[in-house]
C-alpha cells in the first residue's frame, strides 16, 4: 500500500471510521464480501461502484430474502384464507412495523406501503389537493430532484397554487436568510430535501419545519439520500409526512415509503383507487378502508417488502452512526484528492461532516459524459448529467455533473481508482 | 486506450470536438433548428444559407459531449455544397447505420471523417449524442421546404 501524506480518516471531533484497517489508516470498505455484485468485473476490471445515490447495492441477505419470498411463501397479502396468503400479509406487515421501528415511528398506520419515494411525494402532493384553494402557496428549494419539485408543479398547475422556492446560496445552501419572506399564511406546505442529491448538502430541516409549522404550513420531506445512511428519526426532524425508497438503502426497487403523523394521513385523500384500499362499495358508491391501505391500492410489491428488514439489520448491525462516520471519511477523502487534481468545480460545503455520501464536480475543459464514459472504461461507475435536478443546474450555471457516491462497501482505494479515472480522461483529451 | 475506447475516442473525432468546424452563427441563415437531448441537456443550434436547394454555408453551435461536438462539426464540414436533399439523405444513412450492428455508410454519399463516428454505435448509450445534429438538420431541411426558416427538434436515440 503506498504511503499517504497523512490520514483523511476522519475529520476533527468524528470518530475516526470504523473501518479503518489497523496500521495502514485507510479503510477497506465494509461488509464488502456480502454485496455479491462487487465481485464482478466491468470491461475486464474490477467494478468500482460509486453510484450509490443512484441506487445502492444489494447484500446478498437481501437477494436471499426477496428469492426465499418467491420460493416459499408467495401469495397474495390481506385476502384468502390459506397458509401462504398468511405468510405473505405476515412478511408485508412486519416490514410496515421494522421501517416505523427504524424511524423511531411508533405506530405502523404511519408508515404507507408504496413503490418508491416518487409514488410517495406524488401521494403526498395528490392527497392534500383537497385542501388547497387558489392562491395558496407552496414552497419548495431551489435544490429539489425533480421527485419533490414536479408533483408540486403540477398541482400548482391544477389548483391555482402560488410556487415558492427557497433559492440556494453560492456556497451550495439554502438561503435562510429568505426563509422569513417566502413563508406567508397562505403557506399550506414546504417541500424540501433532507439531504441535496447534487450538492450533498443536508439541510436543517427541524428549523425550517419550526418555522414552516408556525404558519401553520404542513412539512414534507424528501429522505431518499438520507435514510440508511445518516440517523434519521422522523419526529425530531420535524416533518408531516417523510419520502423515501427502499434502493437506496440497500434493499430492493419498486418499494418506497411515506411516513406520516396520524393526523397529516388522515388528511391526505388516496390517489390511486382499485382493489385493496376500499372499505365497502356498491355500484356506484364506495368508502376507504384505514390508514394506511387506503393509500395502497392493488397487490403491492410484496417480495420486496420481504426482503427489506434485511437491509435494515444490516444498517442497524453496523449501526447508522458507523456508516456515517464512513461517509464522512469517504466524502472527506474525495474533496481532498479532487481539490488536489486542479480545475475541477466541487458543488456544495466543503465540510464533509455538513454534507451526505457523495461528490459532484464539473470539469470545464471535459463534459461530464465524456468523462463518466472514460472512467467506465476504467470500471469505474459513476452518474453523470442533471441527475433529476435541472433547476439546480441551471442555478449552478452547468449543463451537467460528475456524480460520486458513496455506500458503506466503498473504500478509499475506490476514490483512488476515480482520481486515477480523471487523470485518464484527461490523457486521452489531452487537457 | 482500452475497452472500445479507441473507437469512441478516434483522433478524428477529438480534433474535431477541440476544432468544431461551422462553429460561428450565420448572419443570415435561410432555415435554422434547435436540437436537444433532454436527458442529458446538451443542446445545439444548426443553420443553413443556401442558394436555391444547394447548402452553401453552415453553422452548429453546440454545447454538449465531445461526442456531439464533433458529429455537429463533421456535419458542418459534409453539408457544404451538397442540396438539401443530398444532406436529407446523409442524415437518413447516419442513423440507419448507428442503428445498425454492421455495415458501412455508402462511399457515393461521400461520408468523409463520418466514417469515423460509426464505433459509437458500440455504445448505445452515446448514439443519441452522435445523431442530434443529423436529425436537428433533418428539422432544418423539413422546415425549409415548408418555407419556415425556424424548427426544434428533441431526440431520444
Amino acid at each position: 500500500m503506498k504511503a499517504r501524506e497523512r490520514s483523511l480518516g476522519a475529520p476533527a471531533g468524528v470518530e475516526p471510521c470504523a473501518g479503518q484497517r489497523d496500521g495502514c489508516e485507510r479503510c477497506g470498505g465494509l461488509a464488502r464480501e456480502r454485496f455479491p455484485i462487487l465481485r464482478r468485473a466491468v470491461h475486464g476490471l474490477p467494478l468500482v461502484y460509486l453510484d450509490s445515490a443512484a441506487t445502492s447495492q444489494k447484500p446478498e441477505q437481501v437477494i436471499g430474502a426477496e428469492a426465499r419470498y418467491y420460493r416459499e411463501h408467495n401469495a397474495n397479502v390481506h385476502r384468502g384464507m390459506h397458509a401462504l396468503a398468511a405468510e405473505a400479509t405476515d412478511l408485508y406487515e412486519q416490514c410496515r412495523r421494522r421501517v416505523g421501528r427504524f424511524l423511531g415511528v411508533t405506530r405502523p398506520e404511519q408508515v404507507v406501503t408504496l413503490r418508491g419515494a416518487t409514488a410517495a411525494l406524488n401521494l403526498a402532493a395528490g392527497g392534500l389537493a383537497h385542501r388547497l384553494r387558489p392562491g395558496d402557496e407552496i414552497l419548495v428549494t431551489g435544490m429539489e430532484h425533480h421527485a419533490n419539485l414536479v408533483p408540486w408543479i403540477a398541482l400548482a398547475r391544477r389548483e391555482g397554487l402560488v410556487l415558492r422556492h427557497l433559492p440556494v446560496t453560492d456556497g451550495g445552501e439554502l438561503d435562510l436568510a429568505r426563509l422569513p419572506d417566502l413563508l406567508s399564511d397562505r403557506t399550506r406546505v414546504v417541500a424540501l430535501t433532507h439531504v441535496s442529491n447534487v450538492l450533498g448538502t443536508i439541510n436543517p430541516v427541524a428549523e425550517i419545519a419550526a418555522a414552516a409549522h408556525r404558519r401553520g404550513a404542513l412539512v414534507v420531506v424528501d429522505a431518499a439520500q438520507s435514510v440508511g445512511h445518516l440517523p434519521v428519526n422522523f419526529a425530531a426532524l420535524g416533518a408531516d409526512l417523510l419520502a423515501f425508497s427502499a434502493h437506496k438503502c440497500y434493499g430492493p426497487m419498486g418499494l418506497g415509503f411515506l411516513v406520516g403523523t396520524p393526523e397529516t394521513l388522515a388528511l391526505l385523500e388516496p390517489v390511486e383507487f382499485g382493489g385493496e384500499m376500499i372499505e365497502t362499495v356498491t355500484m356506484d358508491t364506495a368508502t376507504w378502508a384505514a390508514v394506511p391501505l387506503r393509500f395502497e391500492a392493488g397487490t403491492p410489491h410484496v417480495a420486496a417488502a420481504a426482503a427489506f428488514p434485511a437491509a435494515l439489520d444490516l444498517v442497524e448491525e453496523f449501526t447508522v452512526e458507523r456508516l456515517r462516520t464512513h461517509e464522512i471519511s469517504l466524502t472527506g477523502y474525495t474533496w481532498e484528492r479532487l481539490s488536489a487534481l486542479g480545475g475541477l468545480t466541487l458543488y456544495g460545503p466543503a465540510d464533509p461532516a455538513a454534507r451526505g455520501g457523495l461528490v459532484s464536480f464539473h470539469d470545464p475543459k471535459l463534459h461530464a459524459h465524456d468523462l463518466a464514459q472514460l472512467l467506465d472504461a476504467r470500471g469505474v461507475a459513476v452518474r453523470a448529467g442533471h441527475h433529476c435536478a435541472q433547476p439546480l443546474h441551471r442555478r449552478l450555471g452547468v449543463a451537467a455533473t460528475v456524480r460520486a457516491s458513496f455506500g458503506l462497501y466503498n473504500s478509499h482505494d475506490d476514490v483512488d481508482a476515480l482520481i486515477d479515472g480523471i487523470r485518464y480522461a484527461r490523457s486521452v483529451f489531452g487537457t | 486506450m482500452s475497452t472500445g475506447m479507441d473507437d469512441l475516442y478516434r483522433e478524428v473525432i477529438l480534433d474535431h470536438h477541440r476544432r468544431p468546424r461551422g462553429a460561428q452563427a450565420l448572419a443570415h441563415p435561410d432555415a435554422e433548428a434547435a436540437g436537444k437531448n433532454p436527458s442529458c441537456g446538451d443542446e445545439l443550434t444548426l443553420q443553413l444559407a443556401c442558394d436555391g436547394d444547394r447548402i452553401r454555408e453552415a453553422s452548429v453551435v453546440t454545447r454538449g459531449c465531445a461526442i456531439a461536438t464533433a458529429s455537429g462539426s463533421i456535419l458542418a464540414e459534409l453539408v457544404v455544397g451538397r442540396t438539401l436533399d443530398e444532406a436529407r439523405r446523409l442524415a437518413d444513412a447516419f442513423r440507419a447505420v448507428l442503428h445498425e450492428p454492421a455495415g458501412e455508410l455508402p462511399d457515393e454519399l461521400a461520408p468523409g471523417d463520418l466514417d469515423a463516428l460509426i464505433g459509437v454505435r458500440q455504445f448505445p448509450m452515446r448514439v443519441k449524442c452522435a445523431v442530434l445534429p443529423w436529425i436537428t438538420l433533418t428539422e432544418a431541411v423539413v422546415a425549409r421546404n415548408e418555407g419556415r426558416v425556424a424548427a426544434e427538434s428533441t431526440t431520444e436515440a
